[in-house]
């Protein structure tokens, strides 16, 4: 590290950055160039910059420079029946810089039967002032009706929420039914929203869970046992089904199993515009560790959907995200102190839900992805931090490096071995489901609005520095397809003449349909005249066809003669 | 094989079926022990009759006295309706004379003829196929029942010959899914009992399984008995009857149980469509798919999202789109194949076979595939309509026609799709071909003419079933003879605990044999039709390979185009619970999927006082409990002491970070929550 100029003014140093002899990674290409920023904007990309004086300078020794990594799941500060996690804005946001992410959208949940507006302001609240990297929220919508929809309208239109989460699951709850999920759909895929959607089959989880606790089984391997992956794979196949006839663009959080993520490549193969978001404990672990003997060790596991509990489900789901079939990844930092989760003690469905990952996400995915040989260093960038800022509809400015974007980069030391465990985490947990693995990759330097918040393993963040990033509706990623297929998918009705044959009389009106009386008899209608003519094709009934109709159920031959509209012939 | 030799091979455990004669019918069914008289003939299945044949080669089918008669002038009981009459008057196509491979009819003697009765048949010269293996072979019958199967047999005087000229003999078609009641808006679809068993003979099908379907608050009891009633009076082949549920609820499970231990139902279907009116949800599909799982039952499903089609449905109309093609646009395939994937689900987590009924799509039916090779008991069944036809006919112009074509799930639009489900039933991925007939005429069709959604649904094919499986999937190379036995007749028979009375051509088995002629060629037309519909959406096809001549319990009803059948001679049959093709896997599976929890220390780290709302509905013993107040006393001392192998912890000189600190609870702790 070293000062250009003669002077040295602490204050400038922040505000004005350059770093040297890397090698800048996007997700299209990789080069070296040095970057300048300033202000909390990279300034200028290139060789031999020509930038003021008094400039901080960054010498990477042909380290990665890559964009900062955007978590696109988080939940700081989420209240639980009274307590909140573990982890609130402040401390979260650390441990997120601590692991080179510097931009996290976190999950706004109302409460079923609040204001979406409200839980949103108040979240707002809670962030603004604490968080330390820059934020955005999605909001869930856990009940709807016609409020809710002028909420999420609203929320669109001037609170800068363009993603907001269904749950599938949580019956009785939050869960939403088929119904609803298509009014949903259909809405936001007019507004240009974003669905995301927690997809496990909550109705079949409900009567697994109670036939669970019957049989005794209450401890945190009664989680994974009630809730199989298929159900999982099931509610992903029908949100697929549901928002591709809505032809809404989907987004499924939390891809836990091999079976779902399968799915979901299968569906993108078809076209479907679905993205799927495997997080970090889903990456890095397993569910063999339900069954451990350690209550407090099986229950800080706990989420949904659970880790599976198949061990090669990390491997092939590093490889779908190497190979694009799952998008993002998030993190879905959750954390809760093991004696919220004791909460559960007696009964796995009372433990609280949620597991680590902010810190370690980035790493996490170099270990088992890149260094595997699974995914190259653009991909590497692509689905920690590029695809995610497309998905929000705030690429460039987020997820590149790239003159006019933000100042949010990473300078990342492939080498570095890190082992992971709780004593040194970041976060508030005394848990950390990773303990004892040993990554590789780390980040070396990183920059957050222009400023360096990690250096030599050192931490220098400012609590409350983080601003809302608002994200605006149709996100190009993934509408342009969406916009395309509406023009498409014109439906036209064929223009025949009016039936005008015998109508069956019938009884009762059944089925749930609106139903245009059908019972109206064909002389009424004005255009009738058009068909009433005698005159007729094929000529009059030949009484050759007679013997053929079995008796007792032929037609009989409406006064006026035959159209050849219904001829039967 | 191995699983019907078991049950033959035990005779105290014999099928309730084989057991003792059933009563129903005009022919009585008498037991002359055959199970002894042939006994081990089993294992040679049909061919080696030699050992028996005391007379050898001299009693070889006389046919000196034997002369060629209409059969039907030898028909004595002289009751045939003046229905059935009609119908086979107005059949005869004309140019019986000149199909070429020929079926002969003739008696051994004469004086056989007086008894009338006709009781003994021998088919000879046939290739006998099964759904396992073809042979050549002779086929006596006597009294409705298959006695004897080989060659060189050894038969008693007087019987009738039929010359089957080499053709292919086998099993009668089974058709595993017709609604012949199924009332719509308070009428009848036009063909009955009647008329569809008659199309059902004329087109090799020799038993129907018929759907009841009560309407939701009908008791499921008095509509199977009102359905038996009247498929007992008209139906002219043997029948058994699926019960549908059109709602969940304590009484239907009462009920249900009746009709599985005592009316001989084991199949009961449930839908995921219909929303208001037949729909249920997942939890009810669950709760019935556990019930129904108890009893020994075949789920049938079906199959598509209801929710959602009622949203299209209306989105559909909303945009002025009345017509039948609203039908297939507001009912499109994915929503069928959703269905499909969450029956497979909910099957695979109750453990429970599902079947599912009315396979329409590619996507549906690439859906079952993929399960079936994860493991999961399901079976698939296309339909004459989906194996032949598709669903460009909606957009027809001629309302009429397009009404014809309504279905539910409905025809798929793409062309391929035919060709798609001719491979998969083929290669054994579908196993079962159902035709669903529900023939409504077009007067009651046009009940719908101005609302897609009102239109009655179903389509024909009970009679060009198994004609067009022939053509479409054995004449173009994609299945052999023997698999085509068995998506017509043989799986079913498995599924539906039939077999081995029905779908096979066995000893003991019933005589419902239909000779076949791979050759013979016609062009399917409502003219010809045995159905009482006026359309039929075949029209026009030609279609290979038909029925030359059908027995139905050892008598001739069909031949040559010509029909003669008698109503009422159907008889209703029974079936058992827990069939084997279905179950035996289940029933190894339930005992190696009994899962365990783990056995752990109690927790006593520190709770969180949660306030009171609970999170989920779900039954939770309150977990504010103190863990001293339930413990049992016994297991806890062990782990009460304060003796810790890990002794003082390298970090414990790091603080813990503010503000979230577990409190160590007073008594030390223990090292079961230690958190190092």
């Amino acid at each position: 590290m070293s000062y250009q100029g003669k002077k040295n003014i602490p204050k400038i140093t922040s505000d004005r950055l350059l770093i040297k002899g890397g090698r800048i990674v996007n997700d299209d290409q990789s080069f070296n160039a040095d970057i300048y920023m300033e202000d909390g904007i990279i300034k200028q990309i290139g060789d031999n910059l020509i930038v003021p004086g008094g400039v901080k300078t960054i010498e990477t020794g042909g380290k990665m420079v890559i964009p900062g990594g955007i978590d696109i799941h988080t939940h700081f500060q989420m209240p639980y029946r009274g307590t909140t996690t573990v982890d609130d804005f402040a401390q979260g946001s650390k441990a997120a810089l601590a692991g080179g992410t510097t931009m996290i959208v976190d999950h706004v949940i109302p409460d079923p039967g609040c204001s979406l507006m409200a839980a949103y302001d108040l979240w707002r609240q809670w962030a603004d002032g604490t968080t330390c990297c820059d934020y955005s929220l999605h909001v869930d919508i856990t009940h709807w009706n016609d409020s809710v929809k002028q909420e999420v309208d609203n929320l669109i239109k001037e609170k800068g929420v363009n993603s907001f989460q269904v749950y599938m699951a949580y019956k009785d709850y939050y869960q939403m039914s088929n119904s609803e999920l298509y009014e949903i759909f259909s809405f936001l895929a007019e507004r240009g929203g974003i669905a995301e959607v927690h997809a496990e089959n909550g109705e079949i989880i409900a009567e697994e869970q109670a036939r669970m606790l019957q049989m005794g089984i209450t401890g945190p391997e009664g989680h994974v046992l009630s809730r199989p992956e298929e159900l999982e794979a099931e509610a992903v196949f029908r949100a697929i089904t549901i928002a591709s006839q809505t032809n809404c663009p989907l987004y499924v959080t939390r891809v836990m199993s091999k079976s779902a993520a399968d799915i979901i490549s299968q569906a993108r193969k078809k076209g479907n515009v679905v993205f799927g978001e495997p997080i970090t404990a889903s990456l890095g672990t397993d569910g063999t560790h339900y069954w451990s003997k350690n209550w407090a060790k099986a229950a800080s596991f706990v989420t949904s959907p659970p880790l599976s509990p198949d061990p090669t489900t990390p491997d092939y789901l590093n490889t779908l995200l190497s190979s694009g079939d799952l998008s993002v990844t998030g993190s879905a930092h959750c954390t809760f102190s093991v004696a919220q989760k004791a909460i559960g003690k007696d009964d796995f469905t009372q433990i609280p839900e949620g597991v680590n990952g902010v810190e370690e996400r980035m790493t996490v995915i170099w270990d088992k992805a890149v260094t595997t040989g699974k995914m190259d260093e653009n991909m590497f960038v692509a689905v920690t931090s590029t695809n995610a800022a497309k998905i929000l509809n705030l690429y460039p400015r987020k997820g590149r490096i790239a003159v006019g974007s933000d100042a949010d980069l990473v300078v990342w030391d492939t080498d570095s071995i890190r082992t992971i465990t709780a004593k040194t985490h970041n976060s508030a947990a005394e848990y950390n489901v990773f303990e004892g693995m040993e990554l590789r990759g780390g980040p070396h330097v990183v920059i957050c609005q222009g400023k360096i918040v990690l250096e030599d393993g050192n931490l220098h963040i400012i609590s409350g520095a983080g601003r809302f990033i608002p994200c605006s509706p149709f996100p190009d990623f993934a509408y342009k397809r969406i916009k395309a297929r509406k023009q498409l998918a014109v439906l036209r009705a064929v223009p025949r003449g009016m039936y005008d044959g015998p109508v069956s009389e019938f009884s009762m009106s059944r089925g749930g349909t609106p139903s245009a009386s059908a019972r109206t008899s064909p002389t009424k209608q004005p255009s009738r005249n058009l068909h009433q003519s005698g005159f007729s094709l094929a000529g009059p009934p030949t009484p050759d066809d007679i013997p053929i109709r079995p008796a007792g159920r032929r037609i009989v031959v409406p006064p006026g003669g035959r159209s050849n509209i219904t001829s039967l012939s | 094989m191995s699983d019907c030799r078991k049950q033959w091979n035990r005779e105290d455990e014999l099928p309730v079926y084989l057991a003792g004669p059933i009563t129903t019918g005009q022919n009585q069914r008498k037991s002359y022990g055959m199970f002894s008289s042939v006994e081990g003939a089993f294992e040679s299945k049909t061919l080696d009759f030699d050992n028996y044949a005391v007379g050898g080669k001299g009693s070889r089918t006389p046919r000196n006295g034997s002369r060629e008669r209409v059969l039907d002038a030898g028909d004595p009981i002289g009751k045939t309706s003046s229905v059935a009459r009609e119908g086979s008057l107005t059949d005869s196509p004309g140019e019986t004379g000149d199909v070429q491979p020929g079926v002969e009819v003739r008696y051994s003697s004469e004086k056989e003829s007086s008894n009338g009765q006709s009781q003994r048949l021998l088919i000879k010269g046939g290739r006998v196929v099964n759904d396992d293996q073809s042979l050549y072979a002779d086929v006596y019958i006597e009294d409705g029942l298959i006695k004897q199967v080989g060659e060189n047999l050894v038969v008693p005087e007087g019987f009738k010959v039929i010359e089957a000229n080499g053709l292919m003999v086998i099993p009668g078609g089974i058709d595993a899914n017709t609604c012949l009641m199924k009332s719509y808006l308070g009428t009848q679809p036009a063909d009955d009992f009647l008329h569809g068993t008659k199309a059902a003979l004329a087109g090799g099908t020799t038993m129907i399984i018929d759907h009841v379907t009560p309407e939701p608050g009908e008791s499921l009891l008095e509509a199977f008995e009102c359905w038996q009633e009247a498929a007992d009076k008209k139906a002219c082949c043997d029948y058994s009857l699926h019960v549908d549920i059109p709602q969940w609820n304590e009484i239907v499970k009462d009920e249900l149980e009746l009709l599985v231990q005592e009316k001989g139902i084991n199949s009961f279907q449930v839908y995921m469509a219909y929303k208001g009116v037949y729909q249920m949800s997942d939890s009810q599909l669950f709760e019935a798919f556990s019930f129904l799982k108890q009893l020994g039952a075949v789920v049938l499903v079906h199959a598509e999202n209801g929710d959602v089609i009622a949203q299209e449905q209306k989105k559909i109309l909303g945009m002025g789109i009345t017509g039948p093609e609203g039908h297939p646009l507001s009912r499109p395939e994915e929503l069928e194949a959703e269905a499909v994937f969450r029956a497979i689900t909910l099957g695979n987590r109750v453990n429970c076979p599902v079947y599912i009924t009315k396979v329409m799509s590619k996507s549906a039916a690439d859906t079952i595939a993929q399960a079936r090779r994860k493991g999961s008991i399901v079976f698939g069944e296309p339909i004459t309509a989906s194996l032949v036809t598709d669903g460009s006919h909606y957009w027809s112009k001629n309302w009429a026609k397009a009404a014809a074509y309504v279905t539910s799930p409905p025809l798929s639009p793409d062309p391929t799709t035919p060709d798609h489900l001719n491979t998969l039933l083929a290669c054994g991925d579908l196993q079962v071909v159902g035709s669903a007939h529900c023939a409504y005429s077009t007067s009651q069709k046009a009940v719908g003419k101005d609302d897609f959604t009102q239109i009655p649904e179903g389509t024909n094919g009970v009679e060009e079933r198994m004609g067009f499986v022939w053509d479409k999937a054995v004449a173009m190379g994609k299945m052999d003879e023997n698999q085509f036995v068995a998506v017509t007749s043989t799986n079913a028979a498995k599924i539906f605990n039939l077999y081995p009375r029905k779908g096979r051509i066995a000893v003991g088995s019933d005589g419902d044999i239909v000779i076949w002629d791979p050759n013979s060629a016609k062009t399917i037309t409502a003219k010809l039709q045995q159905s009482a519909s006026e359309y039929n959406i075949f029209e026009g096809l030609e279609c290979r390979g038909g029925p030359v001549l059908v027995l139905s319990r050892g008598q001739v009803v069909y031949e040559e185009g010509k029909l003669q059948v008698q109503q009422g001679t159907g008889r209703f049959i029974p079936r058992k619970h827990f069939p084997d093709y279905a179950y035996q896997r289940i029933k190894i599976r339930n005992q190696a999927k009994s899962k365990q929890g783990v056995t752990r220390g109690l927790y006593d780290g520190p709770v969180y006082d949660v306030i009171p709302t609970p999170k989920y509905i779900t039954p939770s013993p309150s977990a504010r409990t103190s863990p001293t107040s339930h413990q049992p006393a016994p297991i806890r001392n062990l782990h009460q002491s304060n003796f810790s192998l890990s002794g003082s912890q390298m970090d414990d000189s790091i603080p813990r970070r503010s503000g979230h600190r577990i409190v160590a609870p007073p008594g030390g702790r223990s090292n079961i929550t230690s958190l190092g």
